[in-house]
């Protein structure tokens, strides 16, 4: 007989092998999925997930998707070891394409080399202010921080969409909702020829050790540790529940806005309605999937990325719906939680209960 | 403005407020029982994709509504099995069902893209109809906005004033000294959350079957979100739910009311107007801690697990 029993320490080995045991689960799912769709089931999963990693050049493409999803999910790391449901990185990176593009245009004509920089630093910052606001209401207001950072990103959309129609739209653009192309001065430099790596994946990469380093080798980093884990023993212990709430928001504020200003002055090359496909929300699953862990973060990441590849390629190649990549991460995340169940549980296959 | 544009605007908020009046019932029901399911928006989606399918394909938009509604318990369900049985965080797997929802709509819905259907039509009521300025803000409207002020009174009556109410409210309050008095947990909060996957994919059918009427990626535009402020603003009350959706609803067609007074402010900026009052209303409800610790749920969001108890 199976029973299911209480573990008495949670299972460090499970907390590795779950998210495994997720994707391969979610991978079982998508090929019933496929077979009902009369689709070939391992034609549509080697397109979703070999097909992005086949060549050099979709190498490149995966990587660039890669970026903003490790930049917001390092960020959203932290925040949800610190118990802070921010889940406006979505918001934050489009105010940090906003905010970098409002400077890389007044730069346009410019040759100067601290172009570059301070587009970079003002979508940092915009990144920034747009977590500022939800925080503050939070800590001053007590109102509830996964709504109002779900409604910061519906009025960070709006304010985009209405700046490329307005005041950073191209003069010289026949009237599209487009800004003119950012000169070469404000835009990110490739850094293998041919491809479009730029130099936005290696500061995603950097901000990843960073903040695994915040984490783990800080006492900045042990506080928002013991925060998550038993909030009354923090705050016994003396830590300043305030003081973490805000590092950890303007920390990922500050990720998610640098991951919107790379998009922007590296892949697009300039402003657009569409900058993010979802890449704040799909960062939550990334930082689940990466056990909220910024190294973790990195290996999650390159996998979102393939099927965020894999979604577009499965398109032009079979006809399937692009929205089926946004399924898969839904169905990820269910099993993920589900199997996380066995992180505190085990199962036993007999009568007799051990203690 | 005149009294022609004022019964349209309220006729219009009234419209505009009835699915998230529709939502914040159900989820009240839910929190009620000490559960937050933050899926709403997901499962509206799904609601809205399978009511227009249904509607589409069988000609009947009755059946649209009752297959929506099928499609938002059955998208409760799976929520309920993960918190409730496998002890996964609400917030998290709430998050995981509006991913889903938004992707599996988007993905099932795209064949139904571009078409209509021929959804209800407005039945003005024999002579409640006639009353002046009133008749024509409450009494002309369509089948579904009726249903939800009749399930407004009932859930409000069935929350306040009977046992299943009490039942509700002591398993949101305290599930421990609930369970010691025979009440089966677990079983009270699969209802509660069913019936709220229920309502809101009612609300889903609503926007794809009346308010559209057609299926659009994504249409709900964080509706599923802003019923959720909603619950909050009304303090866990049925009878100011009713209010909210409605004050929602107004600041939701603010935008075309100052178009329509000639203000001359970018529709992309009056756009973010629903999205800014939901936050102004959040920082005023919530600035009083000790009221909101009071009247919500107590046990609102913790697990239960009726094997070890406290």
């Amino acid at each position: 007989m199976i029973r299911i029993q209480a573990r008495t320490e949670p299972s460090s080995i499970m907390k590795v092998a779950s998210p495994l045991i997720a994707i391969v689960l979610t991978l079982i799912f998508g090929c019933i999925l496929f077979s009902a769709l009369n689709k070939n089931p391992f034609e549509a999963l080697h397109v979703l997930l070999i097909a992005p990693l086949s060549d050099m050049y979709n190498i490149g493409e995966m990587l660039v998707k890669m970026s903003p999803l490790l930049f917001c999910a390092v960020g959203l790391s932290l925040c949800y070891r610190a118990n802070m449901w921010n889940i406006g990185a979505e918001g934050q990176l489009l105010a940090g394409a906003l905010g970098g593009s409002a400077v890389a245009l007044l730069f346009i004509d410019s040759t100067s080399v601290f172009a570059l920089p301070l587009t970079l630093i003002a979508g940092i910052i915009s990144g920034m202010l747009w977590s500022a606001v939800p925080t503050y209401l939070k800590l001053r207001f007590n109102s509830n921080l996964i709504l109002t950072t779900i409604m910061f990103n519906y009025i960070a959309l709006y304010l985009l969409i209405w700046a490329v129609n307005g005041p950073l739209r191209d003069p010289d653009g026949y009237g599209f909702p487009e800004s003119a192309m950012f000169s070469d001065s404000t835009t990110l430099p490739i850094l293998l020829e041919g491809s479009r790596i730029h130099l936005g994946i290696l500061f995603a990469v950097i901000s990843a050790f960073v903040g695994w380093f915040i984490l783990s080798k800080t006492h900045l980093g042990f506080q928002i540790r013991v925060f998550g884990a038993d909030e009354p023993a923090a705050k016994y212990a003396g830590f300043s529940g305030k003081k973490l709430s805000w590092f950890v928001m303007l920390f990922s504020g500050a990720l998610a806005g640098f991951a919107g200003v790379c998009e922007v002055t590296g892949p697009i090359g300039q402003l657009v309605p569409n900058v993010s496909p979802g890449y704040g929300y799909s960062a939550i699953i990334v930082a689940y999937l990466g056990r909220l862990h910024p190294l973790g973060a990195i290996v999650a990441a390159i996998f979102l990325a393939v099927l965020y590849m894999g979604g577009d390629l499965a398109q032009i190649q079979m006809g399937i719906p692009v929205a089926v990549v946004g399924m898969f991460q839904g169905v990820l995340l269910f099993f993920l939680l589900a199997c996380d169940f066995f992180i505190r549980n085990r199962l036993t296959f007999n009568n007799q209960v051990t203690n | 403005m005149d009294a022609d544009l004022i019964v349209l605007v309220l006729f219009a908020a009234i419209k505009t407020g009835t699915p998230l009046l529709l939502i914040a019932l159900g989820e009240v029901i839910c929190e009620k029982s000490g559960i937050l399911n933050l899926g709403q928006e997901g499962m509206m989606l799904m609601g809205a994709v399978v009511g227009f399918i249904a509607a589409y394909s069988t000609g009947n938009a009755g059946f649209g509504v009752l297959a929506a509604m099928l499609m938002g318990s059955f998208m409760s369900l799976i929520f309920g099995v993960l918190v409730l049985h496998l002890g996964a965080n609400q917030v998290a797997t709430g998050l995981a069902l509006t991913i889903f929802g938004t992707g599996l709509s988007a993905f099932i819905g795209s064949d139904f893209v571009g078409h209509t259907v021929q959804g209800f039509q407005p039945i003005a009521i024999p002579l409640l109809s006639k009353i002046p300025y009133l008749g024509e803000i409450l009494f002309n409207h369509d089948i579904l906005v009726y249903l939800s002020f009749v399930l407004a009174v009932i859930i409000a009556y069935v929350a306040n004033k009977t046992r299943i109410g009490l039942v509700l409210k002591a398993v949101g309050e305290n599930p421990h000294a609930a369970n010691a008095i025979g009440i089966k947990v677990l079983r009270v909060r699969y209802l509660a959350i069913m019936f709220g996957g229920a309502m809101t994919g009612l609300a889903g059918s609503y926007m794809s079957l009346v308010y559209t009427p057609m299926w659009a990626e994504n249409m709900t535009a964080g509706r599923g979100w802003i019923a959720l402020a909603l619950v909050v603003f009304a303090s866990w009350r049925v009878g100011r739910i009713m209010l909210g959706a409605y004050l929602f609803g107004f600041a939701s067609i603010m935008h075309l009311v100052l178009q329509g007074l000639g203000v001359d402010i970018s529709s992309n900026l009056l756009a973010m107007m629903p999205y800014v009052a939901t936050v102004i209303v959040m920082v005023i409800i919530s600035a009083d801690q000790f009221k909101e610790k009071l009247l919500a749920p107590r046990s609102l969001g913790k697990p239960f697990d009726p094997r070890h108890m406290a």
